[in-house]
């Protein structure tokens, strides 16, 4: 057998696994709570900086492949057996999703 | 000692005359320190000597009993009667075909797992082992050890739902001995396993669910072996493409 | 004798034969949760981008009775995710030192621990 280039998907999968382990679970209490740092002008002067849209850019890019790659398991295991193009639609959507994100950062 | 009873619920199949399984009942008079294989064997002496199944050592050293008691893979020689309330169902190993009652057809796993070479390789230019020998200090040792100790039974693959869903995957005892002689400080055959356990149906049909070091008898960890199977695959495949001047020459 | 081996049917009931199936499951189902949430991040990014009254519309779409049950759901999701996640870790990443390992719950601690400050630090910053 070939050894297989499984590692380009998986390798993101992890990161992003570890990266919301991490970091998803405050995120989504400020989220809830919106505090005076989710205000408006102080996410612009945050968001403005180079340094926090790449932040930004990798943590939605990341997390967003790391929920697909999951995902694609899991529908595998509940029976859908059409793994090549389950695969292809949600990385196909994750990248569609993080350019967005790059998008809309640069226009801030 | 005290004599109390239990009920067995027992898978039969004879391949001659059965077009599927059916479960039969022995009501087994049993002592506080019988586990499922000695009611197994009273069974057979006392009451039907028609039931098959595997089993030779008694006491979790060759991995021959295994089966599913109350849907759980358990060595018959590990688990007292004593601890179970109740009727007691014996199942053969699942995701194995039956061959006949408790027996299954293993030719799968013992195919699978020659091909990961489960031996020494030498490395090139070490003594033969007729002309000199191997040294291993104990931090080499203990660097594999709880992967020797895998005995082959199987508990792994009855546990495992990725191998039920897909037979070609390699599954975790095959994988895990693979690791045991990869870590070895003695073995140069990694390069010649990683084509099997890197391959799409080696260590990357895990999507991790750690049954099968949950069941494990012997407490080894071939959930564990996968992953690093997997983080170690990684590494090698970006060297490969995004840095191939690391690569050694073959 | 005749070899004729009965091939068990797989179906699904498989995730409800052990509660180990089930906790999985619910594992896995988390990339739900955590990959909507963060679908609605990146649609605030829009929102912040077009202005002061697109970002409040946003805040205020969060605020809203679904909004709230979505992110509850969400947190308890992401946190049960970090938590089978850090505590797989020393599996995946085992490390010997000198000749011992080293135990499994310093390494999932240590885990622990970072989360408990990146998740404190972020909290100094935002209230």
């Amino acid at each position: 057998m070939a050894r297989s280039g499984k590692p380009l998907v998986w390798g993101p999968f992890a990161a992003g696994g570890t990266l919301t382990a991490f970091l998803t679970p405050v995120l989504v209490v400020l989220t809830l709570l919106q505090p005076s740092g989710l205000a408006y002008e102080s996410m612009q002067a945050l968001a403005g900086h180079w340094l926090a849209k790449l932040g930004f850019a990798a943590v939605i890019g990341l997390s967003l492949w790391s929920a697909a790659h999951r995902l694609r398991i899991t529908l595998y295991d509940l029976g859908l057996r059409a793994d090549t193009l389950v695969a292809a639609l949600l990385y196909a959507a994750t990248l569609a999703c993080t350019g967005a994100a790059i998008y809309y950062l640069l226009k801030i | 000692m005290s004599e109390r009873r239990v009920e067995l619920e027992v898978l039969r199949y004879n391949p001659e005359t059965d077009r599927e399984p059916r479960f039969q009942r022995y009501d087994v008079p049993f002592r506080d320190d019988w586990v499922v294989l000695d009611a197994l064997n009273h069974v057979k002496e006392a009451l039907d000597p028609t039931l098959s199944y595997r089993w030779s050592c008694h006491m979790a050293v060759c991995g021959s009993c295994g089966m599913m008691i109350n849907g759980e893979p358990k060595l018959a020689c590990k688990a007292f009667l004593r601890d179970y309330p109740g009727t007691i169902r014996v199942e053969p190993l699942r995701h194995f075909p039956v061959e006949r009652d408790l027996v299954t057809v293993i030719d799968d796993f013992v195919a699978k797992l020659a091909r990961v070479k489960p031996w020494l390789v030498p490395k090139e230019g070490a003594p033969a082992a007729a002309t000199g020998e191997l040294r291993q200090t104990p931090a080499q040792l203990k660097r594999y050890k709880q992967f020797t100790l895998c005995i082959n039974c199987m508990l792994c693959y009855a546990a495992c739902p990725e191998y039920g869903l897909i037979p070609q995957y390699l599954g975790p005892a095959a994988i895990a001995l693979a690791h045991r002689w990869n870590r070895d400080s003695r073995d140069g055959g990694r390069d010649a396993r990683q084509e099997e356990i890197a391959a799409k149906e080696g260590a990357w049909e895990c999507t991790f669910v750690g049954a099968c070091s949950e069941v494990c008898p012997e407490h080894v960890d071939p959930a564990g072996a996968i992953q690093q199977v997997k983080i170690e695959s990684t590494v090698d495949w970006y060297q490969a493409h995004l840095m191939p001047w690391t690569r050694k020459e073959k | 004798m005749s070899r004729r081996p009965y091939v068990r049917p797989i179906t699904s009931e498989w995730i409800f034969r052990h509660p180990r199936y089930v906790r999985y499951m619910v594992r896995e189902f988390s990339c739900l949760f955590i990959g909507g949430w963060t679908v609605l991040m990146v649609w605030g990014l829009k929102q912040l981008a077009e202005g002061p009254a697109a970002w409040a519309a946003f805040l205020e779409l969060l605020r809203s009775p679904a909004g709230i049950a979505f992110q509850l759901l969400t947190l308890a999701f992401a946190a049960y995710h970090s938590v089978t996640w850090f505590n797989l870790t020393p599996k995946a990443l085992p490390l010997q030192v000198g000749e011992d390992f080293v135990p499994d719950w310093v390494i999932a601690g240590a885990h622990f621990a970072g989360w408990a400050v990146v998740s404190l630090l972020i909290l100094a910053w935002a209230l």
